[in-house]
This record gives structure tokens, sequence and C-alpha cells, in this order.
């Protein structure tokens, strides 16, 4: 099952390079109040159910692939 | 005369290390008998202290430590710290502790987004643990950071623990944080005082012909607490 993983920096923390992107979209003319930078993780993982799968990305979540202290995570599960 | 046994130390060498000759060749300077450690090795072998060197182990992917955390010697540094073994974190090291939770905190990219090359001066916060033993507290040290993802952070309640619980051991002078770190935070230690990470590197600075010795008293320290750690495994 293929699922992508979201990683953002946390609601409230600061985000330097979301602040560089901002400001350059801002030279380029774009009128943008805010931008964040975080990251993209696409899995492919066995697993009988969604629910299986889902539970097992959340534990590689909170071991690896985020920093819970400064990171949040969202999954989104394909078909 | 009885022959006088060096101190043993421990230095672990991950994939993309770069400063443990470094420390290999400073501790040796002052006194210590150093052992690389290759990173599989699931054992360390007899060591009164441990340094994790800076670098930029696994290449930094995903986050600055977050993958040598899992190497198997890892795991053995984790049972030493438990144990009370002193641990000195430098840089990517120190990025490691965190990551792997034997110290607080996380390391975020500079807030400059720049990559910071240069002397700065730390104050020492603390001289009641081992590591900082050779040093008095009000300290100035001269030692050379260089690091792209040294911003120290703490969520405010645990920034307000650690303050509290004097496991903030060593700040940049006020105006000179380079890196925007939290409360000014060049190095933490975790509650006992046995484990201590920090960003600017002593090994780097333990000849004045290298611009300053001061590294060489915070890394003394480490060295004191191997000599007495093997010590105390010999009686």
């Amino acid at each position: 099952m293929r699922a992508t993983v979201l990683v953002r920096p946390k609601a409230g923390i600061r985000d330097p390079q979301g602040q560089a992107v901002e400001s350059s979209l801002r030279h380029l003319g774009f009128p943008v109040s805010e931008a964040r930078v975080g990251r993209l993780i696409d899995v492919d993982v066995d697993a009988p159910t969604s629910a299986d799968a889902r539970a097992q990305i959340e534990r590689m979540c909170e071991s690896l692939l985020a920093n819970p202290l400064i990171e949040s995570y969202e999954i989104e599960l394909d078909g | 005369m009885a022959e006088v046994t060096k101190p043993r130390v421990g230095i672990l060498v991950f994939p993309g290390s770069n400063d443990d000759r470094d420390a290999a060749w400073a501790l040796t300077a002052l006194g210590a008998d150093p052992v690389m450690v290759w990173h599989a090795e699931p054992q360390l072998p007899e060591v009164g202290a441990v340094v994790l060197p800076g670098g930029f182990s696994y290449g930094d992917y995903l986050r600055c430590g977050a993958i040598a955390r899992f190497a198997p010697a890892m795991r053995a540094v984790a049972e030493f710290a438990a144990a009370g073994g002193p641990v000195l974190g430098i840089c990517n090291g120190f990025q490691i502790l965190c990551e792997a939770g034997l110290l607080p905190g996380a390391l975020r990219a500079n807030e400059s987004l720049s990559f910071v090359c240069e002397d700065v001066e730390v104050r020492v916060e603390r001289d009641d643990i081992p590591l900082l033993a050779r040093c008095s507290v009000g300290d100035r040290l001269v030692v050379p950071v260089k690091h792209g993802e040294g911003c120290f952070f703490a969520p405010p309640e645990l920034l307000a623990e650690l303050e509290a619980e004097g496991q903030i051991v060593l700040r940049y002078l006020e105006g000179t944080n380079p890196n925007g770190s939290a409360a000014d935070v060049a190095g933490v230690c975790n509650r006992t005082g046995n484990v201590m990470g920090l960003m600017p590197h002593p090994e780097h600075a333990v000849d004045p012909l290298l611009g300053s010795g001061d590294g060489a008293l915070l890394l003394a320290g480490l060295v004191d607490a191997a000599r007495e750690g093997s010590l105390a495994t010999a009686s």
C-alpha cells in the first residue's frame, strides 16, 4: 500500500526556510502572507488493511520520519 | 615507578563523521588514549568516556543525527550513559544525542539559513559536572563553531525546565549568538550531568597556535572523567 507522509514544522515554530521562500515570492510580486517549508515522503508498505498501514506509518513517523518536538505529520493513504 | 595507564576514550565513527581524527589528536595531546569505534560495532570497547564527534553522519539525510541514532554502537552508548558513563557530543554528536533522546531539545537550521564558521565566545554556566570540572562558572571560552543546523530549540515549558534544573551549561555571550538558539544555548547536559552536548568544537581549540587553547579546558574534564571511570572499574 502506498502512502504519502507530509512532515511540517509545528505551528508556532519559526521556519526560516519558509520565511526565505515567502520573501522571495513577494519579490516576484505574489501577494503571499506566509510560506512554510516541510518535507514529503512517499512510502510503500506491506499491510493487509489500510488501518494496519496507517498504524505502521504512524510508528514510522514517531520513531524516525518526524521529530515530534519540532514537527507535525500527516498521513495520506492512496486507495 | 608504576606505569601510568592513559585513560581510554572511545570516539564513535559514523559514515560522514569528519572531526573524529581531530578529536583523537586533541585527546592524545591531553594525555588520553583515543579508541576509534565504528558505528556498526554492537559493543563499546573498554573505555572510560565516549565522544560523538562532529561531521555529517549519514549525509545528514532526513534530519541531522536522525539516522545515526539507530547505529548499533549508539545502543551501546545509551547503555554506557545510563550506567553513568561520561559522554560528550560535539556538533553533529550533539545533534545525534538530541535525536536519540539522551539530551533534551532539538537542533534546527540556523536562523540566518547560512552556514556559520567563526570563533565564538561561550560562557560557562555550570562547573559542578565532571565534564566542566576544569572550568569555573563565568569563564568565557573562545571556541570555533562551524555548522548549518545549530539553532537549539526547546518548547517554552522544556526550556523553563532546563533553566530550573541547570541543564544549560554553556551559552553564547549575549549579542553574539551565531545561529538563533533559544536562550543563547551553546551546550546542554542531561539531568544526571554525565551526558553533555555542545555546538562549538573544543577539539579545534586545544592549542594557541590554532587561535585558542580554551577547548582544552572542556576536553580535559572529559579526560579526567575517563581516568576516574577507569580507576573506579579497576578498583
